[in-house]
């Protein structure tokens, strides 16, 4: 048994900080789950994790930064973007991973994002929806489905929730996945793809928010697992104008977009900074 | 295992177990392990752990295959699993 003990370390123990363990997410909060995916695809990938940042904003899944044993940053309310923004254009070099959640880039940092995609900044985005502000309390916010019981909707959502997906295409991501906690696999999978993909990626993940959102909707965390089990349908390649969230009709997850298009460096590299131009400069020295 | 038909290849077949292993003081109690384990290895144990949830327990220690799934659903990197044979040696 002493040896047995002695062994009891999580395999991703050398990404975190353990001293920091166990996190202040909720019992059944599936923000967890998106950060494990996130670690072992950073792992897997490859990539140089010396010259890994991780950035997120306020709210849950912003306390991800705090986590994670490499380079990380807490940014302000919404500006996770542009700080990864800067960041890159400063080393290029580095690999920036923001990892937030729905009312940290979309709500009051959605024209930041919408930007940055217009860039093609090369950032990998991951998005952590769990359709509501969940740290202060529950309040409705831009991703909560229709008619969807909250602190400040108490008969029910009268709006429609963002479509992320079209909104990050129609911008110009150049990869665009959804994914669910449970399809945990996939998730890892498309992140490391985002990671290696050069240009703005951009991956939503939809994680229960037992506390906030299912208490008052009637679901706990297994209860949510099991919609998103019964009513999710994987199509890679769907349209991204069919991808709203309606659980009654069913939820589209996959992979949606993986283009190509110069990013942001190279068109400031040619159009700022021509090879003749610089050429030119160093013989004027 | 128990098979509808046999697979002609059974014998040949090596299936890999795997060993569980929780570390129940980081456990919150969600449940996710125990409901989505494809073996149905884990149930809630009677005891608390220090922070007074409880914790997974191993019900059925031979029927786990190391598939992982247990480790990358745990949203608070509370359980892992080894392959059974690597441990041994």
């Amino acid at each position: 048994m002493k040896q047995i003990k002695k062994q009891v370390r999580h395999p991703l123990d050398d990404l975190l900080r353990i001293d920091r363990i166990p996190h202040i997410w909720c019992p059944g909060c599936g923000i967890g789950t998106a950060f494990s995916s996130c670690l072992i695809a950073m792992r897997e990938s490859g990539i140089d994790l010396e010259k890994t940042v991780m950035v997120s904003g306020i709210g849950c899944s912003g306390r991800g930064a705090g986590y994670v044993n490499l380079d990380s940053y807490h940014t302000t309310h919404g500006r996770a973007i542009p700080f990864a923004t800067g960041m890159k254009l400063a080393n290029p070099e580095l690999n920036v991973v923001v990892f937030s959640g729905d009312g940290d880039l979309f709500a009051i940092g959605g024209n930041h994002f919408i930007h940055a995609a217009r860039r093609n900044v090369d950032l990998t985005v991951v998005c952590v929806n769990n359709f509501t502000y969940g740290m202060t309390g529950g309040q409705v916010a831009a991703t909560t489905p229709l008619k969807a019981k909250t602190t400040t909707t108490p008969v029910g959502n009268p709006d429609t929730p963002f479509n992320l997906p079209l909104l990050a295409y129609a911008s110009g991501a150049t990869y665009v996945a959804r994914w669910t906690i449970l399809h945990t696999r996939d998730l890892t999978e498309s992140i490391e793809e985002a990671l290696l993909n050069r240009g703005f990626s951009f991956i939503e993940v939809l994680s229960p928010c037992p506390v906030n959102y299912g208490r008052r909707n009637k679901e706990n965390g297994i209860d949510s697992l099991k919609i998103y089990q019964e009513r999710t349908i994987i199509r890679n390649d769907a349209q991204p104008w069919e991808l709203d969230i309606d659980f009654d009709r069913g939820i589209v997850l996959g992979k949606f977009i993986q283009t190509e298009r110069p990013t942001c460096t190279d068109r400031y590299d040619n159009t700022c900074r021509p090879k003749e131009l610089i050429e030119g400069e160093k013989g004027l020295e | 295992m128990v098979f509808w038909r046999v697979p002609f290849d059974s014998e040949e077949i090596q299936i890999t177990t795997g060993i569980v292993y929780i570390i129940e003081d980081r456990c919150k109690g969600c449940g996710y392990c125990i409901e989505y384990c494809p073996r149905d290895v884990l149930e809630f144990s009677s005891k608390f752990n220090t922070k007074g949830y409880h914790p997974p327990a191993v019900k059925k220690p031979d029927d786990c295959v190391n598939c992982h799934y247990c480790e990358i659903l745990c949203p608070e990197f509370a359980i892992y699993s080894v392959e059974a044979s690597t441990e041994q040696g």
